[in-house]
Order: C-alpha cells, then structure tokens, then sequence
C-alpha cells in the first residue's frame, strides 16, 4: 500500500473522532489540534490496528504527535 | 500523542509549571467550600471499621480492609513480639543484612497459603508490580496489558525496556487479535488483575489465561483486591475461575485483606529465586520492618482458615450493591462482582459534594477522579470489610439515601 492509500485510508478512521472537524493536515497533532484524550487515542488506535492488521505499541505511539507522523509510521508498519 | 499540550503551555523555568492544571483543578473544587477529600485525617483508629475522622465518628466504607484483619489479636501479638525480638526496622536490602527469620516465615506463609514453590517479598505492592515487570519483559519483549490496569503496572511497563501494547478493558477478543499480530518468536507477557479496583469488576480471567497460553505468552495476574476473600481458599478470581494453575505468576499486596504493608509475587517457575539478585526494586531498597512480616505471616495464616467471614463479606456486598441499586444509584457493576462497590457521579463537583455529605453523616468513601478512574468518571468507591455488621451496611445505606437526596443525585 502506499502512503497515499494509508493517508486515505486513516483520513476516513479519524472522522468520527474529529468532533470539532478540525482540517487534518500533516502538521495536526492529536494531543493540542484534535484535542484527543487517553481512551480517545486508545479507540482510535485500535481502529487503525485493526484496519491495517498491525500493532502501534504504546512506545511508538509516544513518538507520533502529529498527523503526518501517524501516516509515515503507519505505512512503515503495514510494510514489516 | 497526548502528552504534548502541557509541554508547550509551560512557561520557562519554574518545573512546577507542568502542575498548573492540576492545582487549578484542585483549587476550583476547594472554592466551592467543599472539605477537602484527599487531606483527611483520621485522628483515632477504632476498629478495622470506624476511626475519628476530622472530629467526627465515622464508618470506614473506603479502606481495602476486606478481611478487618488490622486488630486482629493474633495478628497485633505476633507484631508486638517481633518488635520486642528483632527491633524496629531491618536497616538493609533483603540481599544483604535485611533478611530476617521473619521474612523466610512470611514467604512460608505465602506458599502455604498459595499452594505454589516460590514467594518474594516486597516492601509494597507497587514495587512487586514495578519489580517483576520491569525485570522479566526486557528489550525486544511485549507486555500486553488491559488499559484499566493498574498504575504499578504502567509504571513497571515504563522503567523496563519491552513494547507495550494495551487491549481494551476486559475485551478478550481485542486480546487475542494482538497476541494473533505479534512475532511468534518473541517473548511475551499478559499482565491482568483478577478485581479491577476502580470499578469492582472481574476479569474474564478462564478464557484470558487460554487465549494467552495458545499464543505462547506467560501471564501475570495481579489479586491486589481479591487475594483473602474471592476464591474457595481466598487465593483470588484465577482460583474462583479454575485457572490458577496456569497463571506463571501472581503479584499480591499486604495492604489489603493481610492488613499491613508490603507486596509479594508467587510463582512456580522452577528458576523464580534469580529474580532476588536481578530485581532492582527488592535489592535497592530497605526490607519491611520485622514487626510487619510478623502481622503479615500470622494474618496470612488465619486468612487461609477464613471461609466464614469470606461468606459475610459476600453477604455485606450483596446487601450493599442491592440497596444502592434500589435507591436509585448507578453503579459500576450491574451485580457485585468483590468487594468493591462503585458508585457512578455525574461530575467532580456533585462527587465531591456527596463525598462531603456522607462524610458529614459519619461514613467515609474513596473520592476517586481521573486520571485514576477509567472513561473519565468520578466514582464513590466502597469497599466493604468482613467486620462490618449486618446493621451497619443498612446504617450506610440511610446514609447514601440522605446524602444522594440532599445533593440531588438520586429523587
């Protein structure tokens, strides 16, 4: 898949957790942008786990701030 | 990815700035005049159920005291004795001066009591959960945890070195498809708690422990608030459920049913005793004082002999979880699963301002808040004490319906 796909595909995930319909660009983060608290980030993470059949370990997800981060990890994992 | 907003708020310098959320929490709660909820002090202890709080009498309704053991006489003179033997404190780590006969008989007491060939002492549960995790999930490892878990064991995740990966609270299907999505060869760990203590659930620890096992994962399983009470011989939800056989290792605490303080952690690995020179949590830190693995070991023993008041503990938490149900609360369990009965508040204001009332009418409860508490709730947290009378449980619940009428919580 390449990561224009993955960008596609996570962009439809992050929908219904985007209340305030913030414009999600590569520089949005989760914590201050989207305002996502912790049970917030652990749905929307096993979403995207389950979308793409992976794991996004609680010591990678400490490392994803923004959006683009998200993209560029995700598309890594489904790649291994 | 949720860390980053009190980063970027702090203002240059002062490192108390990263608090300035918390203190204004704090301090909007306190403007509303409410006592304060985590500054009490009880005064005089009488009993494992009633102490002089803030002036008032007042029954004990939030003290993990599941099995009153505190004034149990056997238990205070076996303390006294080893006060007068040993001295007031062992001054050294367990591996070097500070192992005492005491300290071999308490871990005798926890084999007995567990049916299992290795037990250590630790000075508290949470450095038993910090202690083992952190030393047997190391680099390349995954610990696979249940997001409810406890602090220690997020705490034991974040000083060893393996990959976390949370599941949902007690979802056994999001647990399997993790374990199913992880490197078959790699090393494994399932940590899970038998009671969840926020809301007095139950793991589904029969069908958990299999799933575990056909991944090739080990599982720790932490009884903090089962051990004494759930279980035909107190042992907790994994003896309750028939798995305790499969279970690698089980962390326990002293400050609850045993009544005193200190942690523990059973096993029957047959190389469990290296975990006494490579766990830094039990080498680099002074051993319990002798007095308090004599209470522990000798309150272990009765426990062991303790059916009849595991029996009116169930009684006392069927009668209370029923009575709150009827007056029109809404609690964290639909049936009382422990000794744990969570009641559910609207906000932190109407909690603290129940917390308030009912401690007003002389009944003291948990006021627990995030983060501490899952989904954001605010909860009154009981837990009910063997040694609370029949008539003390209906005494409390008049309280709850006085109090949760006054504030508006219930009609």
């Amino acid at each position: 898949m390449t990561e224009a796909e993955v960008d596609e595909r996570i962009r439809a995930l992050i929908e219904p957790f985007n209340k305030k319909g913030v414009s999600i660009e590569t520089a949005t983060t989760f914590a201050n942008d989207l305002e996502f608290d912790s049970l917030t980030v652990m749905d929307f993470v096993a979403e995207i786990e389950d979308e793409f059949d992976i794991i996004i370990s609680m010591n990678q997800q400490a490392e994803i701030e923004n959006y683009g981060q998200l993209v560029s990890a995700v598309h890594k994992l489904q790649d291994s | 990815m949720t860390d980053t907003a009190t980063k970027t708020a702090a203002p240059k310098g002062d490192l108390f700035s990263k608090f300035d959320g918390t203190i204004q929490l704090r301090e909007t709660l306190l403007a509303t005049g409410v006592e304060d909820p985590y500054n009490l002090v009880m005064e005089k202890v009488l009993s494992p159920t009633r102490a002089i709080c803030n002036g008032r009498d007042t029954i004990l309704l939030g003290t993990y005291n599941y099995m009153g053991m505190t004034f149990d006489p056997d238990v205070l003179d076996a303390g006294k004795d080893a006060l007068n033997d040993y001295g007031s404190g062992t001054t050294g780590s367990r591996v070097l001066n500070g192992t005492y006969q005491g300290h071999k008989e308490c871990e005798d007491a926890l084999k007995e009591f567990y049916a299992m060939d290795h037990a250590m002492v630790f000075s508290t549960g949470y450095q038993a959960n910090l202690g083992i995790i952190s030393t047997i999930a190391g680099k390349g490892d995954y610990v696979i945890l249940d997001i409810d878990s406890h602090a220690s064991i997020y705490d034991g995740c974040a000083m060893g070195k393996a990959e976390i990966v949370p599941f949902r609270h007690n979802d056994i299907e999001a647990l399997e498809k993790r374990l199913r999505r992880l490197p078959e060869e790699a090393g494994k760990l399932v940590v899970l708690e038998g009671v969840y203590s926020m809301l007095g659930d139950v793991a589904p620890l029969k069908e958990m422990i299999a799933i575990a096992k056909k991944y090739g994962a080990m599982v720790l399983v932490d009884e903090a608030h089962s051990m004494g009470f759930i279980g035909e011989n107190g042992r907790g939800v994994c003896e309750e459920q028939g798995v305790i056989d499969d279970v690698d290792f089980i962390v326990g605490t002293f400050s609850k049913s045993v009544g005193t303080v200190g942690g523990f952690c059973v096993s029957n690995h047959p190389k469990f005793d290296i975990m006494r020179l490579v766990c830094r949590p039990y080498v680099f830190t002074a051993s319990l004082p002798p007095s308090v693995v004599a209470t522990a070991a000798t309150s272990i023993r009765k426990l062991i002999h303790g059916a009849n008041k595991r029996a009116h503990l169930w009684e006392n938490s069927k009668t209370l979880h029923k009575g709150l149900k009827e007056l029109g609360f809404k609690l964290g369990t639909e049936e009382p699963e422990s000794a744990i009965i969570a009641v559910i508040m609207p906000d932190l204001e109407n909690g603290a301002m129940m917390w308030e009332a009912l401690l007003k009418e002389g009944l003291y409860v948990n006021l627990a808040r995030p983060p501490a508490t899952p989904a954001g709730m605010t909860l009154l947290r009981c837990s009910l004490c063997a040694e609370h009378t029949a008539e003390e449980v209906q005494t409390i619940l008049a309280m709850f319906e006085r109090s949760g009428k006054a504030i508006g919580i219930i009609p």
